[in-house]
């Protein structure tokens, strides 16, 4: 244990960090992975996060993201790689004396301590004196709102105010670096938005560096300033919410994002960056993406996002004839999805209108839908798939 | 009960309607699945309230010395008042060894490696071995001529044989051999339900293994292992068989038991033998009051993740 550096810095004051400073110069992953006998949980994650970043970890349930968190604690260990910190390898170092903050889905608050006996666990590990400890956890509770609730216990507080003991718990340590994995998910719809920007006000005011693990693209998007997509233990894509926004990079990144409607086609024609393409009933002329081979005959994936496809107008080319059979109300607009004739999925937004068996003939502008050529060579290997991974995104 | 506001006043002005009766006994706790309680209930007045009742009646009626002359007895007797000494000094340490063993053991059997079943059913197996063959088989194995001491004497580790059995140690090797599967089994249950992940917490926040286990598993674990000690400490107590076959039964091992049944049947004083046997209840009523009284003033709450 000795030979271990001590990460962990019980001295420091919150005076001494400025508001937006943050103490993590460069947090950098090298090839981290993680199996469980032949099982790959995480392949090697590259990723370089700076200081002040909130950085969200996206991707479906069993995507490995959680796995990535558990090694950035050091509560798994790693199969390959390093986690280097300012210079200084960290991924050899236990736990304890890593000094990351870590908010986990289940809170795992303490049940025997009160909400400060909570917020005091770490300050009292780190033998930090009495009055400074006072003075920290009264500093913290202050921040996430607890000061009366100090002397509770966390079976007397509601979900939201566990959720923030356990922020403030992690914090009060002013640690480099945030982990949060899932905080969000075990509140409810109201509580969560609330809370959603109260992570990203303590996460401005405390000046912290944070990973957030999530499923929900909505969150990633709304917190992060990067988001890193995950998928079956990959990474799909990194960048900033706006580039995954625009400029998803496979299918599986889109239809996180909010392209709902995945569909297989072929590949009629390309010119330039526009291709056209059409299968059974469908035919679009579509914006190439993802720079892979593309050529007449092989198969491309289109995404659109529903909001961009729409009712055509008199003169207006459909790209396809569909029936409406789920008319769902969403206060403003109305979510249709309609069924073409062959059993394709078109999942459109409309002003109203339109009621579960109407007739729709709808099109969509060339540059709002994607076309990502489809990974191998030749016709279409499964045109199931893709609708299928749409279903991801709900 | 502030959940029947309704229908227990009369009639005033436009009443509300009276609960059915059903719903106002429901809400008292009684209901038709209160009759599967009755079979147990009948058994236990027949077998245990009637007889014990009937044996401290019994114990009031000594042939001489008036009402309290068989308490007066047994406490004036000074080989009887010793098996009082003997009986704690034989059912404290058991009960302290098996909960302080089973709790490094359950700790580290949360874990999953090779063997572990193994271990584990070598570790229950003499809960179903009885207390008759497990003392037979400690006079065997530790006995003067037992494996146990020819092997010290092979190896040159004792000139003349240790003397383990027919005396206090080998009555309490035997208390926990027999008193351990319980004790472990019930630890074992108490640990998995404290969360892991409270442990892991408590690393992110700092603590080292040590720490870990004394803030965070031990005092969640408290409670439970007070309640293992009491049983442990209950079975321990009505020591009998082992304390007549491998100890020294009109000795160091001349437990309250013992002297009980020497009352009864072998004087034949059925009074003595009712009131030591009063005794004993009383005795043991007092160490479980006073661990009980400690034990509801820790915390003893949910022990799951989420408080």
């Amino acid at each position: 244990m000795s030979t271990v550096p001590d990460m962990t810095d019980g001295a420091r004051t919150p005076a001494a960090a400025s508001p937006a400073g943050s103490q993590l110069g460069e947090l950098r992953l090298r090839g981290v992975s993680r199996a469980y006998g032949s099982y790959t949980a995480l392949h090697p994650l590259d990723l370089t996060i700076r200081g002040g970043e909130f950085v969200a970890l996206l991707g479906p349930s069993g995507c490995g993201k959680t796995t990535a968190l558990n090694c950035l604690a050091g509560l798994l260990p790693l199969t390959a790689g390093e986690i280097v910190l300012d210079g200084r390898r960290v991924d050899t170092v236990p736990p304890e004396k890593r000094g990351f903050g870590m908010v986990f889905q289940n809170y795992a608050l303490f049940p025997h301590l009160t909400v400060r006996g909570n917020v005091a666990f770490g300050l009292k590990m780190r033998g930090v004196g009495r009055a400074e400890t006072t003075r920290r956890v009264d500093e913290v509770l202050r921040l996430v709102r607890l000061t009366e609730q100090a002397h509770k216990h966390p079976g007397q507080l509601s979900g939201g105010q566990q959720q923030r003991v356990a922020i403030a718990r992690a914090i009060v340590m002013e640690p480099p670096l945030v982990l949060m994995d899932e905080p969000l998910s075990n509140l409810d719809a109201a509580l969560r938005l609330e809370m959603r920007s109260e992570i990203r006000r303590i996460h401005q005011e405390f000046g912290l560096t944070t990973v957030y693990v999530t499923h929900d693209q909505e969150e990633a998007l709304s917190l992060a300033d990067r988001l890193v997509v995950l998928e079956a233990g990959r990474v799909s894509q990194i960048g900033t919410p706006a580039e995954l926004y625009e400029h998803p990079a496979d299918p599986h990144v889109a239809a996180f994002m909010g392209y709902r409607n995945l569909l297989a086609l072929d590949v009629v024609s390309v010119r330039g960056s526009r291709a056209v393409v059409q299968r059974r009933g469908l035919r679009l002329t579509g914006t190439l993406v993802g720079g892979g081979p593309v050529a007449e005959g092989r198969e491309a994936t289109v995404a659109i996002r529903p909001e961009d496809v729409r009712v055509a107008g008199p003169g207006e080319q459909p790209i396809a004839e569909a029936v409406a059979q789920i008319v769902e109300y969403h206060g403003r607009a109305l979510h249709v999805e309609a069924v073409t004739g062959d059993g394709d999925r078109i999942h459109l937004r409309a002003d109203g209108g339109i009621r579960p068996g109407d007739a729709l003939a709808v099109t969509v502008d060339a540059d709002r839908a994607l076309l990502f050529p489809s990974p191998g060579t030749g016709p279409g290997p499964d045109p199931a798939g893709a609708p299928g991974a749409a279903e991801v995104s709900r | 009960m502030s959940g029947l506001p309704v229908g227990t006043a009369p009639a005033v002005a436009g009443p509300p309607a009276k609960a059915a009766l059903r719903h106002r006994l429901a809400e008292r706790g009684m209901d038709r699945t209160l009759l599967l309680v009755l079979p147990a209930a009948l058994a236990v007045i027949a077998l245990f309230c009637y007889p014990f009742l009937y044996g401290l009646q019994l114990s009031f009626q000594p042939a001489k010395g008036g009402v309290f002359g068989a308490y007066r007895q047994f406490f004036a007797e000074p080989f009887s008042r010793k098996s009082v000494w003997a009986t704690f000094s034989l059912a404290i340490p058991a009960s302290l060894i098996n909960v302080g063993v089973s709790v490094p053991i359950s700790y580290r059997m949360r874990r999953d490696f090779r063997g572990k079943r193994l271990l584990l059913a070598l570790l229950v197996v003499p809960i179903t071995l009885g207390t008759v063959l497990t003392a037979e088989g400690i006079l065997e194995f530790y006995g003067p001529a037992g494996w146990f001491n020819r092997t010290l004497h092979l190896l040159g580790l004792a000139d003349s044989p240790v003397q383990l059995t027919m005396n206090y140690t080998g009555v309490l090797l035997s208390l926990v051999i027999s008193g351990f599967p319980f004790a472990y089994l019930l630890t074992h249950s108490y640990l998995s339900g404290i969360h892991p992940s409270l442990e892991k917490a408590a690393a992110t926040l700092g603590a080292g293994w040590w720490q870990r286990f004394r803030y965070v598993t031990f005092p969640l674990l408290l409670p439970g292992l007070m309640t293992t000690f009491c049983l442990s400490f209950v079975m321990a107590f009505a020591v009998f068989p082992s304390a007549m076959m491998v100890g020294d039964p009109n000795g160091s091992t001349h437990v309250i038991s013992i002297e009980a049944y020497q009352a009864a049947l072998e004087r034949f004083d059925y009074a003595q033998g009712s009131a030591d046997a009063m005794i004993m209840t009383a005795l043991m009523l007092v160490v479980l009051a006073a661990v009980t009284g400690l034990r509801s003033r820790l915390y003893r709450g949910s022990t799951g993740g989420k408080g």
